[in-house]
């Protein structure tokens, strides 16, 4: 097929044939379209009209919603065409919240960009006054629905990315807004705090939450030592608040500048990456011998283990037990360190800075908390350091490197790429290969399980022994795993599973990228960064190894299990009253309530509620018993669970049921 | 009296679950569903539409985003007797507020409340009943009136409750 080109701006210009749209070829040729709904990995919206271009013959067009064709003549800047991205700025701005100078995302909010990049320089309508309330109510993220430009970034990232859809449009004309379900709060809904809505959103409508505020005031008390980790991904990621370009390894620096701020202690994730995967792969090595529990899921990505805690409750016994690496580094730092450096772990603070947001959520988990003590006190994401920095006045890239402390700063290449879809896979199988054939392993970097698809599938052999692997990213993605695995549509023996693009070196808490490209650069850079490690196998960890001879015991041992293991349990999408199905005036001598939650619903809970309806309509009992269908008690597992008063039936059946009830009467 | 209370829960939860299989958990129908819905209960109360997304494997959030986008949806439960006062341009310019007045002072609505909390009524405005040649009009549940003065429209609610009183 012979070449087609469009006219752009009077310049013949090709149509490669790869871009998604007019959009992509104008960008591609160096003209930076404004948009604020676009993003390439979601489907197009065309609601910001930002992106308009004059095409001869058909008017003033959204360039993202056109394909390009040969002969078009396409002008991105004439005089039109500037008016109306002016006035369509404009506008959002008079429903815009303008707070800039104290809002969380003054630094990287797009609209204050465009206005500058547009030529705002005033507003010409009036501001709406009317204020929203803001929703706090998540440990991750805060909506401030006066910020809201209504592009539905979040709506389609939540739904299409995530599977989840925890976000949508509520309502219509002035009164439109995003909201989760019946305008809820985001902690009573099924949000997993990925923070991917954060991280596409243009303006501070939904931003990470910040705990710089109390990070400081821990450095600051000075009866207090403060213990701090650094997650793998943020040692390529924190340049770019200082404008470097993605990828650039800056772990040095990064130790150099919270040494300044003032932490006593400044160690390394990697390290407890490293026993991770130790545990992991033995916990793994151990369930393939016997043939239970397989795939083993991981279980490092808190948004994913909220996600099967809501979506897939039957398959948590597959989930690894083993904590995350930023749980397993404060157990052990309130244990083994407290007691090594003699103070009362009280008075130790554990600090994690993390490129995630459901890191805040992970850390405020119950069971992550002994009698008042956190393992981990505060996340902080990359960005909020990187903004503490600036505050501080510290000139990053103008500091000498400084090292971790030891002993928790030392930490394999192994370590360092959990940071990556697919690192936690190649660390395992790093370990696993020396464990399963007592050969050294030379050659450490496993091409098979790196890779930037969605879901990827590896085998590998060690041995006699063949591994099939999935590594996926993106919750939509596992969520279809987790269906082909309950289907036995496949056969995987462990599957990988990070909620966001690419892992954590993709995650909300990292500086805002307006390309997704720019995220495998920092991909890169953790590949890099194992290079440049001294060690890349976490079982030759010095550290590590003495860590099991002096505290912890046994690989998968008693203690271990005590310190760094932990267990799941499913949990509601939604907090939502009961339906009362049969109420009595007064409240009656025994009450019955049914699940009819997604789980027991498809255990046929409604046939349930039925039968017994059917039963008490036809008895002289009906006015001593309340039926109520409700949503979720928390143990899908064992679904359909019927609650008569307050005693569970699991499994329950019409006859089961009946029987409690009778014997509650009695 | 008593058995009736007791039965009618039993009933509107029986009809939901008739509803969602008589369109065979299709979720494309959402909307014919939350109608029916709706018609049941006079309004959709929340806890259904939660109901209903699990039914239809949708998340609630859509539901939501379906349900409060039409103006005919309602999250508070509405009168046996929904009054609709047409203020579209037309009767807008014939004085239907007037009538909006009148009718809320004869049932003796608090401001910003919609229901009287008999229950009986519930007074709205709608954009336009596309009845303009009869404008002011109303609507009260399924009966069109027109050409009204604010004391025709009192009078035909004083009738609705003369019946209801009996």
């Amino acid at each position: 097929m012979s070449k087609q080109y469009i006219t752009l701006n009077g310049k013949k210009t090709e149509i490669k044939g790869d871009e998604k749209n007019l959009l992509e070829l104008i960008r591609n040729n160096n003209i930076e379209i404004p948009t604020f709904c676009y993003h390439s990995h979601l489907s197009t919206y065309g609601a910001c009209r930002m992106c308009v271009v004059d095409i001869e013959g058909r008017g003033i067009q959204t360039s993202c919603s056109i394909k390009p064709q040969e002969g078009m003549v396409v002008r991105t800047h004439t005089e039109d065409v500037r008016k109306i991205r002016k006035i369509a700025l404009e506008l959002l701005l008079a429903n815009h919240d303008q707070s800039c100078p104290t809002c969380e995302r003054s630094d990287s909010c797009k609209l204050r960009k465009l206005s500058a990049q547009l030529n705002i320089r005033q507003g010409r309508l009036h501001q709406t006054d009317v204020k929203k309330p803001l929703d706090d109510s998540s440990y991750s993220l805060v909506r401030d629905p006066n910020k809201c430009v209504l592009c539905g970034d979040c709506v389609r990232y939540c739904a299409e990315i995530q599977g989840i859809g925890a976000l949508d449009f509520a309502y219509r004309g002035t009164k439109a807004a995003v909201l989760p379900a019946f305008g809820k709060p985001l902690n009573e809904v099924e949000c997993v705090n990925c923070g991917q809505c954060a991280a596409v959103c243009p303006t501070g409508a939904i931003s990470v939450k910040s705990n710089v505020q109390q990070v400081w005031a821990e450095i600051d008390n000075k009866d207090k030592m403060t213990i701090v980790q650094i997650a793998p991904a943020v040692r390529v990621a924190i340049g770019e608040m200082f404008n470097l370009p993605p990828g650039k390894i800056r772990t040095g620096k990064l130790v150099a500048a919270l040494k300044t701020l003032g932490f006593d202690k400044v160690f390394d994730t990697s390290f407890s990456a490293d026993l991770t995967v130790i545990e992991e792969a033995n916990e793994f090595l151990n369930r393939k011998m016997k043939g239970e529990k397989l795939p083993l899921f991981t279980s490092c990505c808190p948004a994913w283990v909220k996600y099967a805690e809501q979506y897939h409750s039957d398959l948590l016994d597959n989930l690894s037990t083993c904590k995350s690496p930023q749980q397993m580094f404060g157990a052990m730092a309130k244990s083994e360190l407290a007691a090594k450096l003699g103070i009362d772990p009280k008075n130790m603070s554990v600090i994690s800075i993390m490129p995630c947001t459901a890191k805040k959520y992970e850390a405020g988990r119950l069971e992550f908390e002994k009698e008042g003590i956190k393992e981990v006190d505060w996340v902080m994401t990359t960005q909020e350091i990187g903004k503490m920095i600036k505050e501080a006045g510290i000139q990053f890239d103008d500091l000498a490197n400084a090292a971790f402390d030891l002993p928790y700063g030392f930490a394999t290449g192994g370590g360092v790429i959990f940071g990556n879809s697919g690192g936690v896979s190649e660390a395992v199988l790093r370990y696993a290969h020396e464990k399963l054939t007592g050969n050294n392993l030379e050659y450490v970097e496993y091409e098979e399980v790196r890779g930037n698809e969605g879901i990827r599938e590896a085998k590998i052999v060690i041995g006699d022994m063949e591994l099939s692997m999935a590594i996926v990213h993106g919750l939509k993605n596992a969520g279809e795993i987790a269906k082909a695995v309950k289907n036995g549509e496949v056969n995987y023996d462990i599957i990988e599973v990070m909620a966001c693009p690419n892992g954590c070196v993709g995650g909300a808490g990292q500086p805002v990228v307006d390309n997704p490209k720019e995220i495998l650069k920092r991909k890169e850079g953790i590949y890099a960064t194992d290079r440049l490690m001294s060690m890349h196998k976490p079982q030759n960890n010095p550290f590590i190894r003495e860590s099991y001879e002096k505290f912890l015991g046994e690989i998968n041992g008693h203690k271990v299990h005590e310190l760094l293991h932990t267990s799941y349990s499913s949990k509601k999408r939604i907090f939502e009253e009961g339906i009362t199905v049969w109420g009595n005036e007064q409240e009656a001598e025994v009450t019955v309530k049914i699940c009819v939650g997604t789980a027991c619903y498809l255990k046929h809970s409604q046939k349930l509620l039925h039968d017994l309806i059917g039963h008490f309509n036809n008895s002289n009992l009906k006015n001593r018993v309340d039926i109520e269908a409700t949503f979720c008690m928390e143990s899908c597992e064992t679904g359909p669970n019927v609650l008569v008063n307050n005693e569970i039936i699991r499994k329950a059946t019409s006859g089961k049921v009946i029987q409690e009830i009778t014997k509650k009467l009695a | 009296m008593q058995k009736t209370q007791e039965l009618k829960p039993v009933r509107q939860f029986q009809k939901v679950c008739d509803i969602l299989e008589k369109y065979h958990y299709d979720k494309t129908k959402l909307i014919p569903i939350l109608q029916e819905i709706q018609e049941e209960y006079r309004y959709l109360p929340k806890k259904i539409l939660n109901f209903a997304a699990t039914s239809l494997e949708i998340p609630p959030a859509k539901i939501f985003g379906v349900a409060s986008f039409y103006s005919h949806f309602a999250f508070e439960p509405k009168g046996k007797y929904v009054i609709k006062i047409c203020d579209g341009t037309a009767c807008h310019v014939k004085g239907s507020m007037k009538l909006h007045e009148a009718i809320k002072k004869q049932l003796k609505l608090e401001e910003g409340k919609k229901t009287t909390s008999d229950m009986l009524f519930t007074l709205e405005t709608v954009s336009c009943l596309g009845a303009c040649g009869l404008a002011p009009a109303m609507v009260v549940n399924e009966d069109v009136h027109g050409n009204l003065t604010p004391e025709k429209a009192v009078e035909i609610i004083k009738t609705i409750q003369k019946q209801e009183n009996n």
